[in-house]
């Protein structure tokens, strides 16, 4: 079994309170930054830690980190995203609600790297209830002097506030959230400038995902190249990952990076293989917007090779045959699923959360929605599976965020390993339409 | 339904959680305090921001009403017509669908006669909602109403349970600033 450096208390009975936390070592991160490390160190050993942004992107933090601008006179910001939303991931609102002191004292180490006297954590407004929470860990962090001013008599200050949203999926996006924040429709902005110049009130700002955040804690802790011996290449550390759809036992798992996907689905130490006896079919590996893969393809690579947790495992093979590891969002579809119907699903997602500022993608993804619709509804024709990819690839790189891509991604994936699927969904529309109708190969579930 | 006819006021309690999230945010940037404030107006107001709570809103912040009005038609949370006394806002998206929500919502409708998107259920008791995604896929399928979510509803027993859990509340639960669930909230309806 894989080391946890995150979730290791996570059942320990008041964990959710200060007085237990600090007794199983909590705030030590915080006493060792303030006490013994100047900013730049703590930035230092982020760096060799290897960290990548547990969000999605897997960019590096610590060179994030170093991008921030530092003009005399002007206050910067940390901002924590916590707006949870991509499709099939649930880690932090785990984490979150049964770690909230975790969070904050990531939040109070990282503010200090990064010489921000005043931060932000923005959670989905859905999550009222974790905001209640954690309002609560950082009432109780200032109370035992780990917030406010002058902290463990070092000199710093900080305050750390909570910010709910207001149900949006685009204020995932840093920019949108930076909006939102700022009391506004939630538009992601056209960069540069980046919000490590211009952020949050057009000051520098950090914005960092709550994972990466509460792994500032244990890189500090044991100190970054530590850290680093863990995981596989430039896959280092361990990673949370939302397990669910499925499987016998979805949840939330801390792996080392580098567990075979095989591994992870069928052993009995992660999710115990799929729910009724029933067969794989199709993983999405990293949270909605990555590509499907079919069972074949996300157990091993094209090169027939083990498929590992890892950012360049699940990437091998590029969008041809390979995913993402993303927001380790992981999505197990057993063999009666239909995979057109997921992808209409999807579709609708996208199309519903598009903010409309930029044409490919407000039109575009009505237009996925609309063909993926009458493709599942019986009414669909041949020409439509490549009216899809086309759509889809107009959209991709002609939008000022990402969610152009996200939106695209998973149909032209959808299309590349399931045409088959696409085909019969048009071939034998009548039957493809009948509630709970899936797509048989010769009679075989496939 | 009843209509608001006289302009509506915060309560005590929320005037102070305003006056608190204030104090979060640089005093040029009081604009920041907005979707925190429509929130606490939705739980006062009944479960929805009318147009005149809007406006109490923008006065409130120093905003004009048109701030407003654009940012809470943005966000999915706020509901802009008058709705039933609990909202059963039913995730929709992929990992739910997966493990029933399409089930799920049929059920909900037969046991409530209410329609998705559409009124409240004859007794005034539920409305319908789909949303997306409340990222707890791993608990699926999820109703969220208010504060709570509601995980693993698929058996009917589960459902009932939240049902019958929600019949029996006289009032919202309490928010942290009030000290019990306000009179008006539920009695709106």
């Amino acid at each position: 079994m894989g080391r946890k450096l995150l979730t290791e208390h996570i059942n320990v009975e008041g964990i959710n309170t200060f007085e237990v936390y600090r007794k199983h070592g909590g705030y030590r991160s915080v006493e060792k930054a303030l006490k013994t490390m100047t900013p730049d160190e703590v930035v230092e050993e982020v760096k060799k830690s290897g960290l990548r942004g547990r969000g999605g992107a897997g960019f590096p933090t610590g060179m994030k980190w170093s991008f921030l601008a530092k003009p005399e006179g002007v206050p910067r910001y940390l901002v924590c995203n916590a707006d949870e939303s991509e499709p099939g991931t649930f880690k932090d609102r785990q984490l979150m609600s049964k770690l909230p002191h975790l969070l904050v004292e990531g939040m109070i180490t990282s503010s200090y790297a990064l010489g921000a006297n005043t931060s932000y954590i923005y959670i989905r407004g859905e999550l009222l209830y974790v905001l209640r929470i954690l309002e609560k860990a950082i009432a109780e962090a200032y109370a035992n002097g780990f917030l406010g001013k002058n902290i463990l008599g070092s000199g710093y200050d900080l305050d750390l506030h909570v910010h709910p949203g207001g149900g949006a999926y685009i204020c995932g996006e840093e920019t949108a959230l930076l909006e939102s924040l700022e009391g506004k429709r939630g538009n992601p902005r056209n960069k540069p400038p980046f919000p490590a110049v211009q952020g949050l009130y057009a000051r520098p700002t950090v914005v960092n995902n709550v994972e990466s955040i509460a792994a500032v804690v244990p890189i500090i802790n044991e100190g970054g190249d530590e850290y680093a011996k863990l995981g596989v290449g430039k896959s280092t550390g361990t990673k949370l990952i939302s397990a669910c759809g499925h499987l016998n036992k979805p949840g939330i798992y801390e792996i080392e990076l580098g567990v075979p996907v095989e591994e992870f689905i069928y052993s009995d130490e992660y999710c115990g293989g799929i729910w009724k006896g029933r067969e794989l079919k199709a993983v999405v590996a990293g949270g909605s917007s990555v590509p499907i893969l079919p069972k074949e393809l996300i157990l091993k690579t094209a090169a027939g090779e083990n498929r590992l947790m890892t950012y360049e495992s699940l990437s091998d093979g590029g969008f041809v045959t390979g995913t993402m590891l993303g927001s380790g969002g992981f999505i197990a579809m057993d063999e009666t699923t239909c995979i057109v119907r997921n992808t209409w699903n999807f579709s609708r997602f996208y199309h519903h959360e598009s903010c409309g500022q930029c044409s490919p993608c407000r039109e575009g993804t009505g237009w996925l929605e609309k063909v993926l619709h009458r493709l599942e509804h019986g009414h669909g024709h041949m020409e439509d599976i490549d009216l899809l990819v086309s759509v889809a690839k107009q959209i991709e790189g002609n939008t000022i965020c990402p969610l152009g891509e996200a939106a695209a991604w998973p149909v032209a994936a959808a299309v590349r390993h399931f045409r088959h699927e696409f085909e019969w969904h048009v071939t034998n529309a009548k039957e493809a339409a009948q509630p709970g109708a899936v797509y048989r190969a010769n009679g075989v579930l496939v | 339904m009843e209509t608001i006819t006289v302009k509506p006021q915060f309560s005590e309690a929320a005037q102070a959680e305003i006056k608190r999230l204030l104090t979060h945010y640089p005093d040029d940037r009081r604009k920041s305090a907005l979707l925190p404030v429509l929130h606490i107006a939705q739980a006062e107001f009944g479960g929805w921001v009318s147009p005149e709570v809007q406006d109490l809103v923008a006065e409130t912040l120093g905003l004009k009403p048109i701030e407003v009005y654009e940012v809470s038609s943005f966000y999915t949370m706020f509901n802009l017509k008058p709705v039933g006394k609990h909202v059963l806002e039913i995730c929709r998206t992929g990992p739910c669908m997966l493990r029933g929500s399409d089930e799920l919502t049929a059920h909900l409708e037969r046991i409530t006669g209410a329609k998705v998107g559409g009124p409240a259920s004859a007794d005034g008791l539920f409305t319908l909602k789909e949303v997306e995604c409340l990222a707890a896929c791993g608990f699926a399928p999820i109703v969220q109403v208010r504060e709570k979510y509601y995980e693993r509803l698929d058996t009917p027993e589960a459902v009932d349970a939240m049902l019958t859990e929600l019949r029996n509340q006289v009032h919202r639960p309490a928010l942290p600033w009030e000290e019990t669930g306000l009179p008006n909230a539920l009695a709106n309806n």
